[in-house]
């Protein structure tokens, strides 16, 4: 899992729970793959970012130095940041771990870089 | 400058209803100025006007339809008026074309002709009639630098040619269409397939209606072995993918080729998009059900592309609290899997243009296959809703009495949360019957009935043969005795 999906998952389906995010993620292994950095890629999914969940996966992965734990205005112009947010968001690669539910605590595992959300009968 | 000028769009006759609404998809992708000349869509030949020739390239740099684009020179219904009419092309545009002319630029003459087939000598005398063509480079069959084409059309119907051609075109080849990719993409060299991976031309041709280019972020909320993802990510879209079957997405289902008994270790999703060049654009999958709410209201897709389930071949669940008396006996520490219950297919395809709805930007495009029976078909059956508008419909044909139509809403409203006092937005009227229990149960005819009527037709056929004096033949037969004749 990248920690651009991780930005994007929820547990809102639980029953009783309101908002479900951000999930409390950790990581036991991880990977880097390299990939293509596509700057205008990177700009146009800033504005669906939730800062604090990504400033959340940096304190996770370990790279908080390169991540501002408040959003700077202009990002699009700080190409520097961009490909750290690139490196953050689009090389890591979770491959074992778990997704934990903020409100509920139900985990959900990460096993071979797929994340599980599949709820049981009783929690939907 | 810029002027209007004229092109010949030659499409492959395959999936013909789906090349106008590919045409119009990437002619609005890229904003191109165009007018269409020909009316009748089943033609395989087009006359378009494009405003400027990087536009009808960028066409052809995405249409899966399209087998070539040649720049027209002369077109006639009648061979003299059609000679005529190249004549003067030639002489008004001499300085232009002196190019292609040159005793340095070697060229070849391509004769395609359509519905009636000509021998090699019947097409050179073509060419031939052609000798005030002022060309003076030499012949290259195999590495031409100019290929000019003289194309026939003798009708649609084989039964029933005219005995002139309807069209008689001549024009210089542009540019191909991208029909490689169909084999470059193809399911019999792909390193992970199921049972129901889409053909890599219908899903090229998804992802074209679904106008995917560059950096956008595509979502398959069904996406089984990923066959879908390989198209958009192949046109640049970054994809993400969701599934309810664990198994599926993680590469461990039974294998679906015939000579594989097993699932490699390494096949995958990824794996696929590495094969085609674009593992950059991989983004994630996700074991998740669908019919669960499950991303943060603040993701938007550029488009969503899917295949969701008929409940044939690959079934239709979601997770579903069952009440069962029995006991539990499972214990804590058990890995358990959630049951599943029958998701019936209207309530899937109400939660998917609901989702759809939520969920792509604005002007973004759902794109999605629709089964159906043949006769219950109405437009009226159609799902709709309220922010997304329906504006491309494609007809493919399956089995017996079954069809799918591909279906392409664009999202033409932002997102307002529904009142819940309301009735819903979505509207997915109800046929009479599940299209699973329809296909498997309450076909209007059974099996051997079917098979009872096709006897009585051929028979009738026969009949009808006899009474025009033609002798049956046994085609078998036939081959059998040719074959011993030469051994003789």
């Amino acid at each position: 899992m990248k920690l651009s999906t991780y930005n994007f998952l929820t547990s809102m389906a639980i029953k009783g729970v309101k908002v479900g995010f951000p999930l409390k993620l950790t990581i036991n292994k991880k990977d880097v793959v390299e990939s293509e950095f596509n700057p205008t890629f990177v700009e146009r999914i800033l504005p669906k970012l939730d800062w604090s969940a990504v400033y959340g996966a940096a304190q996770v992965a370990e790279l908080t130095e390169d991540i501002p734990a408040v959003q700077p205005e202009n990002i699009g112009e700080n190409e520097v940041l961009l490909q750290k947010l690139h490196h953050l968001l689009f090389e890591i690669d979770v491959l074992e771990g778990q997704l934990e539910c903020p409100e509920t605590g139900r985990v959900f595992p990460i096993t071979d870089g797929i994340p599980n959300m599949l709820l049981n009968e009783d929690e939907v | 400058m810029t002027s209007w000028r004229k092109y010949i769009l030659w499409f492959a006759q395959e999936h013909v209803d789906f090349r106008v609404h590919e045409f119009e998809s990437l002619v609005k992708m890229f904003g191109l100025q165009v007018r269409r000349l020909t009316k009748q869509t089943q033609k395989p030949f087009w006359l378009v006007e494009f405003r400027e020739k990087e536009a009808a390239l960028q066409y052809a740099s995405r249409s899966v339809c399209l087998r070539a684009m040649l720049e027209l020179y002369a077109h006639g219904s009648k061979l003299s008026q059609f000679h005529d009419s190249l004549r003067a092309h030639v002489d008004a545009n001499r300085e232009e074309m002196a190019g292609y002319f040159r005793p340095d630029t070697s060229f070849k003459i391509v004769v395609e002709t359509y519905n009636k087939h000509f021998s090699q000598r019947e097409k050179v005398e073509k060419i031939e009639s052609m000798d005030y063509l002022p060309i003076e480079g030499p012949v290259n069959l195999k590495n031409p630098q100019v290929e000019w084409w003289y194309i026939e059309f003798w009708g649609l119907d084989p039964t029933d040619v005219p005995p002139e051609p309807e069209d008689i075109l001549f024009g210089r080849l542009l540019a191909s269409g991208q029909r490689h990719l169909i084999k470059e993409l193809s399911l019999k060299q792909r390193k992970f397939i199921g049972n129901t991976s889409m053909d890599a031309q219908l899903s090229l041709l998804m992802a074209n209606q679904a106008m995917v280019r560059d950096g956008d972020l595509v979502f398959d909320p069904f996406v089984g072995t990923g066959s879908l993802l390989v198209s958009a990510a192949k046109w640049g879209g970054y994809v993400l993918g969701a599934d309810i079957d664990y198994m599926m997405v993680h590469a461990r289902c039974r294998p679906s080729r015939i000579t594989q008994k097993v699932r490699e270790k390494d096949e995958s999703i990824r794996a696929n998009l590495k094969q085609y060049g674009c593992a950059d654009r991989y983004v994630d999958v996700v074991v998740a059900d669908f019919s669960n709410a499950l991303w943060h209201p603040r993701i938007s897709f550029d488009s969503i592309i899917t295949d969701p389930p008929y409940g044939i071949r690959e079934a239709t669940e979601k997770v579903e609290t069952k009440s069962t008396t029995k006991d539990s006996t499972r214990s804590e520490d058990m890995v358990h899997y959630p049951s599943t219950s029958h998701y019936s297919l209207q309530s899937l395809y109400g939660d998917l243009l609901e989702f759809a709805a939520r969920h792509l930007r604005l002007g973004g495009r759902l794109v999605c296959w629709l089964p159906f029976h043949r006769e219950d078909y109405d437009p009226k059956m159609l799902p709709q809703h309220q922010h997304l508008h329906l504006v491309a419909n494609s007809e493919q044909l399956l089995t017996g009495n079954t069809a799918r139509r591909l279906l392409t809403y664009e999202k033409c409203s932002k997102y307002i949360l529904p009142d819940p006092s309301l009735v819903s937005t979505t509207q997915v009227p109800t046929p009479s019957q599940d299209f699973r229990d329809r296909y498997f149960n309450n076909a209007l005819e059974s099996r051997k009935e079917r098979r009872m009527r096709k006897a009585e037709q051929r028979e009738q056929g026969r009949v009808e043969m006899e009474a025009r004096g033609k002798i049956p033949t046994d085609g078998r037969s036939k081959k059998c005795d040719m074959n011993k004749a030469r051994f003789v």
